[in-house]
């Protein structure tokens, strides 16, 4: 955190002043650890065992926060009498399908109810069981059975029990590296520091997302905040430290596949072609305030195609593309390299460095028929067909690439106005403070007037569901001599408006089902409150109070800290003065507190649903979680996860050793890519690749490079791309501090100067000596400091639900010396894979007992 | 010839007149010392401004003269930040003003060994016309193919267009590329939160 979030980490600094402890957990020591009270370091990829490990702390010496966990979460809700755990299963739940590799997760629901909706719906695209089939389904959450005292053994609390009690300090030790004493040392202070009086709070970046089961990673975190009592209360919480100015924003305001604005999923093609009702039949809860998604989808379609969304056609729902299974980036580019894919757009991203596997990713870029990059100078991703190892190796011809690349130079931010929004979903405005010089533009002039041209082509002539391009509403004022679109315009389509007389609407509690109006993106309504830009609010924090809700303004709702609910007790009283955040006011009738309160507002504690409550009438007055079905904290998710309702330790697609807590190897669900250009290493033990190969940032540079490699300052403070390795490995493969090493895998071949560090410390495991490779990831093939990227080591595989790449724990060989010849799977690197090792055992996936059927995974079918 | 100083500016003189004997005060200050200011002092207005690296979210000011920006310096009044930048965001004022911008949009015609200048407009014109193109050409209003999970089914999208890139876009940006592109029936929209 202090290397790559530096800012942020003077708040744990001004927490450790106080008198806070801080823990580092990270396989390299860094700044962060340096000035941390405990530096724990960890072998990658394992991180699922040493939280599993402090989840069967917190039970076993029942160390648990009891009337939080009661009330709070669904720890006394009774689960299906067919649910089988990993522990019953050699590594597996019940529900999995070996010919498929997915999971059904329709034994993992509550008893009493069918099917519970995730917050959100379902967007993880397979439709479950049972969505859509009854209309309502979940419509009687609350006749689901619960076991109050926690003692049923098909209560939630005695199934993670029972899935955590195998985590135990020794398997910590042996599947972590992690001795005995330091876990425990861990695990105590993490307890002493939850509970009424106090918070503890973990905060994590990709070093846990980029994993083949990385969403479990923060899944098992969640478990133990929950039961800690850590979720929804000051100094808690689970904090993700994202790394681009935007990225929270890109992910609301998605520009990914599977989402529409605020997390609405997007259309899937098992809709019927009239798909309006079975697409909200599928995605909305019946309760909860996930009840109310259909005003939400009608309001989105009416900012889009005004006019003519009507009553009568849907709103105009079925002018939507539909999705017909996983579009994510890597599915994308593998389809790109099969020639697929025609046309690309790139736009402030540098994909042939930043992502994974950038060898695989330019065989795609040759494929195309035209790209399209905007960046503030020419990236490796515009460059591809002129300066790229298989160029110079020659494999590959810059005559013979038919790509046509347009480069459009991009506007700063300081060149134009619009938000941000921060990690914390903080929006933040930025004003224009100079025009754009030459032919620099920013991307909102870019796309407006790309949609203006596109507009008339299609008002000229036909194509295929023009209608929806015609019917798009597209009118935003503009300024100056480039005509540049009004960003706040657009802020207040995103804002929401009445449509009768374009009002702004105060937030989305004033959205309605009926075309009455209009919402870009439900989530953002009210951060263009009274005609007032919300984001840009700059009240300095010294005239406001300590939580400084008059700066910026934070979605949803200008809440600080999500389900706040939970940082008063369950009677509305905050758990201790300490502590105090929001609580019910009796007198007022309503909730009060610094923030705001994240509850409806004047239902009082005591409230209890009658039994034909629907909607948001189910939530009691004591549950916090208002976007679950159940208005509960889920230690067991009993629907939305494609990987199981529990976290499990499974090793990384390439892992040094075998599983050492169950016979299923790897993530069954994960996904991989088979095909020649994209070779995996053997599942564990490939004599080929001994080394553990982990990827970073650098606090100097700046992801893929594009806006820190051109920089001279940054430059001169980190010239050159380097591993990290300890003084042991340095001796065993005779690398010297200073000189070169050849990092290999499968994939290719990179070469970089060596860094001999203490930094890295080799693990004992179980008796062996595992040692760790560090590579920072900032360096590619132009700029002003040009070095190997680290991510063409990095094969396609990715986690099942969000389809995020596994780079941070993987196999290589390395060895002393420039001997890199730039070869890459991609083009003509079959040599990297020899000696290919023989097919016999150990296999990818251990069979186990009852899975002896199973099939290796495959790539998902397109 | 320089003009020589008068009497009552001699170092000594200044010193014993000010009272200041050791020399270690405000007479130790040439004039030059004294009208010495920060740059930003002389701007002519300061632009509020949000960090383009992390996703911390630090405060910055943008100190404009002339129309050009003179500097970027954190602003004290946020409550993220209050006042700091780390390395990257203190490099924002080379990030917005150095020489390694390009201002010109380059073409790369087919087999091309070279970039070419050619002008915005119809570099916008060309990017439209081959948008359309391949879209038209790749669209399907339902999936024709018989082994697929979904034949037959309406999908209305095609998969022959794909673009990357939000992250380091604003919100705004972020919304009217997930608008055209889904009215375009373009569905492969990714970036770099999947990555």
């Amino acid at each position: 955190m202090a290397e790559c979030h530096p800012v942020a980490f003077r708040w744990v600094m001004e927490a450790k002043n106080r008198g806070a402890t801080v823990i580092h957990v990270d396989p390299r020591f860094t700044r962060t650890s340096a000035v941390a009270d405990l530096h724990v370091p960890i072998r990658p990829g394992s991180d699922i065992a040493f939280l599993g490990g402090l989840v069967r702390h917190v039970i076993e010496n029942e160390r648990w926060f009891k009337e939080y966990v009661l009330h709070y979460t669904n720890a006394s809700t009774l689960v299906d009498e067919r649910f089988q755990d990993t522990e019953d299963l050699e590594g597996l739940f019940s529900g999995f399908d070996s010919r498929s590799n997915t999971y059904d997760p329709e034994t993992w629901s509550y008893q009493g109810v069918q099917g519970v909706v995730p917050a959100a719906g379902h967007k993880q695209l397979v439709a479950e069981k049972g969505a859509g089939k009854v209309p309502l389904h979940g419509a009687n959450i609350l006749e689901r059975r619960t076991d109050p005292t926690l003692q049923h053994p098909r209560c939630v609390f005695q199934i993670l029990k029972r899935h955590f009690s195998r985590y135990t300090p020794a398997v910590v030790a042996e599947t972590c590296g992690i001795p005995e004493p330091l876990f425990l040392e861990v695990a105590e202070t993490l307890c002493r520091n939850s509970g009424r009086e106090r918070t503890g709070a973990f905060c994590y970046a990709v070093g846990w997302t980029q994993h083949s089961v990385g969403v479990q990673y923060i899944r098992t975190a969640s478990i133990l905040q929950l039961l800690l009592g850590n979720i929804g209360r000051p100094g808690g919480g689970i904090m993700a430290l994202r790394g681009h100015a935007s990225i929270q924003g890109s992910t609301d305001i998605p520009t990914l596949f599977d989402l529409l604005p605020g997390y609405l999923p997007m259309p899937h093609s098992l809709l019927p072609d009239r798909g309006l009702e079975r697409y909200v039949a599928n995605n909305r809860s019946p309760s909860g305030w996930w009840s109310e998604m259909p005003k939400y989808v009608v309001s989105l379609l009416k900012a889009w195609f005004g006019d003519a969304a009507t009553r009568e056609n849907d709103w105009g729902f079925d002018l939507l593309p539909r999705l017909s299974g996983n579009h994510s980036h890597m599915t994308t580019v593998s389809e790109m390299a099969d020639g697929k894919v025609k046309g690309y757009l790139v736009v402030g991203e540098n994909p042939t460095v930043g992502s994974m596997h950038g060898s695989l990713h330019r065989k795609g870029l040759r494929k195309l028929d035209w790209l399209v990059v905007r960046d503030f100078a020419l990236t490796e991703t515009a460059e591809f067909w002129r300066t790229a190892p298989e160029i110079a190796r020659g494999e590959v011809r810059t005559e013979e690439i038919p790509t046509e690349v347009f480069f459009f130079p991009a506007a700063a931010h300081t060149e134009k106005d619009g938000s941000f929004t921060n990690t914390q979903r903080c929006l933040q405005w930025h004003h224009r403070a100079i025009e754009p010089a030459g032919d620099c533009r920013s991307d909102l002039w870019f796309t407006y007037h790309l949609g203006k041209r596109l507009k008339r082509l299609y008002a000229e002539s036909p194509g295929p569901n023009a209608e929806a391009i015609r019917a798009l509403t597209w009118d935003y004022p503009t300024k100056g001599k480039d005509e540049d679109p009004d960003a706040e315009a657009v802020l207040r389509e995103v804002n929401g408006f009445t449509v009768a007389d374009g009002r702004p609407v105060a937030g989305f509690k004033e959205l309605a089902d009926d075309g009455s109006t209009a919402c870009g993106c439900w989530i953002y309504s009210g951060c263009y409150k009274d005609g007032v830009n919300q984001p840009a609010r700059r009240r300095p924090q010294g005239e406001q109070h300590w939580v400084a809700p008059e700066w910026g303004w934070s979605w949803p709702a200008n809440r600080r800290i999500l389900y706040n609910r939970a940082s008063a007790d369950p009677e509305g009283r905050p758990w201790s003065e300490r502590k105090r955040y929001v609580w019910w006011d009796a007198e007022k009738g309503a909730w009060s507190g610094y923030d705001v309160p994240d509850f409806i507002a004047d239902r009082p504690p005591s409230y209890r649903p009658p039994p034909d409550a629907e909607g948001i009438a189910t939530l009691a007055g004591d549950d916090p979680f208002i976007m679950q079905a159940d208005g509960k904290g889920w230690l067991f998710a009993p629907s939305g996860l494609l990987d199981g309702p529990l976290p499990t330790h499974y090793e990384p697609e390439e892992s040094v050793l075998e599983n050492p807590l169950y016979p299923q190897q790897c993530n069954p669900a994960r996904m991989e890519w088979h095909r020649p250009d994209n070779p995996y290493h053997r599942a564990f033990g490939d004599p080929r690749f001994p080394y553990v190969v982990t990827t970073y940032r650098l606090t100097e540079h700046h992801t893929a490079g594009g806006m820190s490699r051109w920089l001279s300052w940054l430059s001169e403070l980190q010239p050159e791309m380097f591993c990290e390795v300890s003084p042991e490995l340095a001796a065993e493969k005779g690398l010297v501090n200073g000189r070169w090493a050849t990092v290999t895998t499968a994939r290719g071949e990179i070469e970089c100067r060596v860094l001999v560090t203490e930094r890295m410390k080799p693990l004992r495991v179980k008796g062996r000596t595992l040692h760790t490779i560090g590579l920072p990831y900032h360096w590619s093939y132009v700029g002003r400091v040009r070095g190997d990227p680290a991510n063409e080591l990095i094969p396609f595989v990715a986690d099942p639900n969000v389809s995020i790449q596994e780079s941070k724990a993987l196999t290589a060989n390395i060895r002393a010396g420039r001997h890199s010849l730039g070869r890459r799977s991609a083009t003509d690197g079959l040599e990297l894979r020899q000696p290919e090792p023989p097919r016999a055992p150990p296999r990818r996936d251990l069979p186990g007992v009852r899975t002896a059927h199973r099939h290796p995974p495959t790539e998902p079918r397109k | 010839m320089p003009k020589l100083p008068v009497i009552s500016e001699w170092p000594v003189a200044r010193q014993l007149v000010s009272g200041d004997g050791s020399g270690l005060g405000a007479s130790a200050m040439s004039e030059r010392t004294r009208e010495l200011a920060p740059r930003t002092a002389s701007a002519d207005r300061v632009v509020r401004s949000i960090c383009p690296y992390c996703a911390v979210g630090c405060g910055q000011l943008v100190y404009v003269k002339d129309e050009r920006i003179i500097d970027v310096e954190g602003d004290p009044d946020s409550p993220m930040s209050q006042g700091c930048l780390c390395p990257k965001g203190a490099a924002t004022f080379q990030l917005v003003t150095g020489s390694h911008r390009e201002q010109h949009v380059l073409y790369r015609r087919p087999g091309g060994t070279a970039w070419e200048r050619i002008p915005l407009e119809r570099a916008m014109d060309m990017v439209a016309e081959r948008v359309k193109r391949s879209r038209d050409e790749t669209f399907e209003e339902r999936i024709e193919d018989p082994g697929a999970k979904h034949h037959g089914a309406r999908v209305r999208r095609t998969l022959g267009v794909a673009h990357l890139g939000g992250a380091t876009l604003d919100n705004e940006e972020n919304y009217l590329l997930k608008k055209l592109y889904t009215a375009l029936g373009i569905v492969q929209v990714e970036n770099q939160a999947r990555i």
